[in-house]
């Protein structure tokens, strides 16, 4: 036996070593999340439990999580109201947990799961953004036998898809704006991958729910709408929409965690939720109104 | 609804409370004149009750389909002198009240004045127990650790079974012939009293077919005077109907409605039982008649439809007769409480859901009316499809139909000791009150003030509003080492409070079975006819009396602050809290926001808050479970407050929690309010944490924006939360939809809306946590129906 294959064979079994302790969730991952939400029931089907993941490579300028952009735990002055006095504390956007600790969390409401055919969500930010911590997750939530589903907005590796598949039950797909450079104008980043990466899934046959976000003036556009069908007409499985009404939610969220809001001089126009549904509806989609 | 029910509807709506003086009157003038003065105290209870039935004035209102008022018209409440008489100031009182008043002429009043009052003065049930109880119960009593029940109305709390829907009047009589010939008069020694008790239920089944005979003979008379035909018609049939029952077995759905009608009546003028009877499993009852009828094509849907809001109409014209004393001025909500049960399992265990159960939800949807309220019961082999259905009404968020387990109840029966069959055809009634429906006594004595025991506890034993010495010394607070030693001198205080409760009731059920014996009732509940003892001496099959535990989600959250900011964080001493809350928390505002915002809380699936639940409900249980009663039954806990919430909160100074003096105390086993922020599964988890089983009922109230109803998917998730929360074991739930007026109230006072979740677009959020214009947009939205 010479010295390379010893080496070798010592580095697998070091490997496989680690990977048998990781499913005895012996070792698990640390990541940052901001939120939990429990009785989740806009996240997929049932009652479920979302996730929020911190971190996102788009920044929309409609993003109604702001908070969740950055990938780093932030401060903010927190206001509660008491009897008419104000009360500030210092309190951060974020904070670091492990997938252990999370798992807590998540089987507290299991029956809930079970009852209502639900499970978790993972949701952010883009997820993605942490892809080992979302994959040690998904895959401890999935050997406790809970439905996954992962609210994306495509904008990530096929390598971290491709890992993910066997753990993720339903895909909440983001469908934005199908012109490269008004998507880029708009979240930050070109479309390419995004779409790429739909067709990907979808051609592997993945249960998708596409989610279209109706913005005034941005989205909500006759031709992008146009655009949309087109291509979601070309997937060859999947055939539900979401449409998600945008709501100017600029005065609240942006202020509370005081950040900057580019909505505050958009028009809003464009056709209201209903037509938009008839016309996915005509060119053969499910949809539903607010996911 | 047809064009007869609506306006019978704007009748009962539209009728004014009134007090009668007429049942005064007329017990008035029987036991000053009619009485022989030989007779026992069973048969001149039944005579008094011939006597009223028989001269009280007949009211059968236009149009109206189920005939019987128990004054002599719509919402016209008779007074009970004999337990308890309305001093001329009370009805005052009741006069000008803001809520829920009741009108009292000059005429009335004259009649109380010159007639009532001197007579009953010093003979009341009232002041029997008044004089019987101990100084150390008046003291608890008048400190706000308990409420009593039992001191302005009868002990009553039963609902029908089966039997009334099969039996007339005629069948009792022969039953209580049948027992009398049974009587051992050689060897019993109770066989006199049995004999006395038998002749008085005799008396009574006959007075309630006499009564009904009354009606008869008034509707014949309108029957001839009306020239409408199709009304002529009508009443000549209402007043056969009115020959047949209640003296005979009902055989038709019309009669089946029409003979409770008049046995509802019957008990309700016996005396003034707390909550208000009821026909309980009405879907199981009415199903054959129903079925039969409907087959045969001698009865449509709609006639049915028709029939049964009559029958509604019927309980909303009759109001609980209001109190007097302080409680005249503190309890302006009640309305008797009838709970109408559906759905659930029948005797074979099996799905009880039949086509009258979907038609009585119909009839509560359209009816929206306070009395009688409804409920479901949801068994697991309940199909979903009723749940669905009843989520549609509770959508519109008039409060109900409220929800109920059916295999929690089964489960709690049987603990207790209940046959299986029993249990199955049993329910809950009142507010969620379980009991064998048909065969048992259970009667709610008083609420009990666990944060009062709490607040004397921190005292030492002192009431803190004056000073008195009400408790036994536990130890001085602020010398307690840890959690556990202040916990210990909470159970010691909880157990000498409990003793002084269960003795003074042990006193006044003696009062009730000596003096106050009601033989209608016990024509109704079994076994008291074969027993030949009387409802309130302990007849009836299975006897319980249950005391009610209130505010344990502020114990709970009480406990907890000590816990997490003196004991464990050691944030605060003792001295320092003691200090803030005998201030009231004035200058202590910095520590009361800690209190509120920074505090573990009950609600939220947090062990570190739900482990002093738990602890309190063993207590509370350990304390008085299974203590046996003078009727021969046991003690058993439920947990419910219907509004002492607010009085028991009333007579307690600042707490931990960060509740100012004299602010309401949270409800049933509910969270404080607001202090829940974790959704309502994190709501549920908390409350199944206490042991359902081992109780009478629990009542858990949860907020809902009506915008989680807003689509066929929102309606399932919300009944898979409900079938969750029973799986765990879950006695009842309630869902209060909240309207614009709620979402203001919540931008006026956030920190008691810090649980309010709305939604807002494709995603939901704490209503406190949204901008006040996107809050203003929300409201409007919630007040066009629109979410």
């Amino acid at each position: 036996m010479n010295a390379g294959f010893a080496e070798s064979f010592h580095f697998l079994f070091t490997l496989s070593t680690i990977f048998y302790l990781f499913h005895l969730n012996i070792l698990c991952m640390e990541g940052i999340i901001f939120d939990i939400k429990h009785y989740a029931i806009h996240d997929g089907p049932g009652i479920r439990q979302t996730i929020f993941l911190k971190g996102c490579p788009l920044s929309c300028w409609w993003c109604h999580n702001p908070e969740s952009q950055k990938k780093e735990i932030e401060s903010y002055t927190k206001v509660n109201k008491l009897d008419g006095k104000k009360f500030y504390k210092e309190e951060t956007i974020g904070y670091r947990t492990t997938t252990s600790e999370l798992m807590k969390i998540i089987e507290k409401d299991t029956l809930f799961y079970e009852e209502s055919e639900g499970g978790v969500t993972f949701s952010g930010g883009e997820p993605l953004m942490q892809t080992d911590f979302l994959f040690d997750l998904a895959r401890k939530t999935k050997m406790n036998y809970i439905h996954n589903a992962l609210d994306t907005c495509g904008y990530v590796s096929q390598d971290d898809i491709l890992r993910l598949i066997p753990y993720i039950d339903l895909w909440l797909y983001d469908l934005k704006i199908i012109d490269p450079e008004l998507h880029e104008r708009y979240t930050g980043v070109s479309n390419e991958i995004i779409l790429k990466n739909l067709e990907f899934l979808d051609e592997t046959g993945q249960d998708i729910i596409l989610r279209f976000p109706v913005v005034p003036g941005i989205t909500n556009t006759k031709s992008n709408i146009e655009q949309i069908i087109l291509f979601a007409k070309t997937l060859r499985n999947t055939k539900r929409i979401d449409i998600l009404p945008y709501h100017n939610i600029s005065k609240s969220k942006y202020d509370r965690f005081q950040k900057k809001n580019r909505m505050e001089n958009v028009k809003t126009e464009g056709l209201n939720a209903e037509s938009i549904q008839n016309e996915f509806e005509s060119n053969g989609f499910k949809v539903k109104i607010g996911g | 609804m047809n064009t007869r029910i609506q306006k019978l509807r704007e009748q009962s709506l539209n009728a004014v409370n009134t007090i009668s003086a007429e049942r005064g009157l007329l017990i008035t003038k029987f036991y000053q004149n009619e009485l022989s003065g030989k007779e026992s105290i069973p048969v001149e209870r039944a005579k008094a009750f011939e006597y009223i039935l028989n001269h009280k004035q007949i009211c059968i209102n236009d149009g109206e389909l189920i005939v019987g008022e128990r004054g002599p018209a719509p919402k016209a409440t008779p007074t009970y002198p004999e337990i308890c008489l309305h001093s001329l100031k009370d009805l005052e009182i009741l006069n000008t009240r803001d809520k829920v008043s009741f009108k009292v002429d000059q005429k009335t009043r004259k009649s109380f004045e010159d007639l009532i009052i001197p007579f009953w003065k010093g003979r009341t049930q009232r002041e029997r127990v008044f004089k019987a109880v101990k100084t150390e119960w008046i003291d608890a009593y008048e400190a706000g650790i308990f409420t009593e029940f039992q001191e302005q109305r009868a002990p009553g709390h039963t609902v029908a079974g089966k039997k009334i829907f099969r039996k007339g009047m005629l069948d009792l009589i022969k039953n209580a012939e049948e027992a009398e010939q049974k009587i051992d008069f050689l060897n019993d020694p109770d066989a006199t009293e049995k004999s006395e008790e038998l002749y008085a239920m005799k008396i009574v089944a006959q007075a309630l077919i006499n009564f009904a005979e009354r009606h008869s003979i008034e509707l014949e008379k309108l029957a001839e005077k009306n020239t409408d035909k199709k009304r002529k018609e009508e009443l000549k049939r209402m007043a056969e109907i009115c020959r047949r029952v209640p003296a005979h077995a009902p055989q038709t759905f019309h009669e089946a409605l029409q003979h409770y009608w008049f046995i509802h009546l019957g008990v309700i003028t016996e005396l003034n039982p707390w909550d208000s009877f009821n026909p309980g499993r009405l879907d199981q009852h009415l199903f054959p008649f129903y079925a039969s009828e409907t087959e045969h094509k001698m009865l449509t849907r709609e006639d049915a439809k028709e029939l049964l809001e009559s029958f509604w109409i019927k309980f909303n014209n009759h109001p609980s007769p209001p109190k007097v004393g302080v409680t005249a001025q503190e309890s302006n909500t009640y309305t008797d409480f009838s709970l109408i049960n559906l759905g659930g399992v029948n005797e074979q265990g099996e799905d009880a859901t039949n086509e009258v159960t979907y038609l009585l939800l119909d009839v509560i949807e359209e009816m929206r009316i306070l009395q009688p309220s409804s409920m479901v019961q949801v068994s697991k082999k309940n199909p979903d499809k009723l749940l669905k259905r009843a989520a549609l009404i509770t959508k519109t968020g008039f409060g109900q139909p409220s929800w109920f387990n059916t295999e929690a109840i089964i489960q709690e029966l049987l603990r207790q000791g209940k046959d299986i069959e029993d249990a199955r055809n049993g329910g809950a009634s009142g507010c969620v009150e379980t009991g064998a429906f048909g065969k048992e006594s259970y009667i709610l004595t008083g609420y009990f003030n666990l944060n009062k025991v709490f607040e004397v506890t921190l005292n030492n034993g002192k009431d803190p509003r004056t000073g008195k010495m009400i408790g036994i010394e536990t130890g001085d607070p602020e010398e307690f080492e840890n959690f556990q030693s202040l916990f210990e001198a909470f159970k010691k205080q909880l157990g000498h409070f409990v003793r002084i409760k269960l003795e003074g009731n042990n006193i006044i059920e003696s009062l009730y079975e000596q003096e106050m014996p009601v033989p209608f009732l016990s024509l109704i509940i079994d076994d008291c006819i074969q027993n030949g003892k009387d409802y309130n001496a302990g007849g009836a099959k299975y006897n319980t009396s249950y005391v009610q535990g209130v505010g344990i989600g502020s114990l709970t959250d009480n406990l907890t602050a000590l816990k997490y900011h003196v004991f464990d964080k050691k944030n605060i001493t003792m001295t320092q809290m003691l200090d803030a809350l005998e201030n009231n928390f004035e200058s202590h505002e910095e520590l009361r926001h800690d209190l509120i915002y920074e505090t573990p809380k009950y609600g939220n699936n947090d062990d570190y808050a739900d482990e002093q639940a738990k602890e309190i409900f063993n207590a509370f249980f350990e304390a008085i479970d299974n203590k046996p009663t003078v009727r021969g039954g046991k003690f058993r806990i439920n947990l419910l407050p219907t509004t002492s919430h607010v009085y028991f909160g009333s007579v307690i100074n600042a707490m931990p929690d960060g509740r100012k003096a004299g602010e309401p105390l949270s409800e049933g086993i509910s969270p404080v309010q607001g202090a829940d922020r974790k959704g309502p599964t994190g709501v549920v988890l908390s409350a199944s944490k206490l042991d359902h089983l081992k109780t009478g009922g629990t009542l858990l109230n949860q907020k809902f924006s009506p915008s989680f109803f807003n689509n066929p998917e929102g309606i399932t998730k919300f009944i898979k939360l409900i079938r969750t929360y029973f799986r765990m074991d879950g006695h009842h739930i309630q869902f209060n939809v909240v309207n614009a007026d709620t979402l203001r109230k919540a931008q006026k006072e956030p920190e008691k809306y810090n649980d309010l979740i709305v939604r807002v677009a494709g995603y939901s959020d704490y209503f406190n946590d949204l901008g006040e214009e996107l809050q203003n947009e929300i409201i409007k939205r919630t007040e066009h129906g629109s979410l």
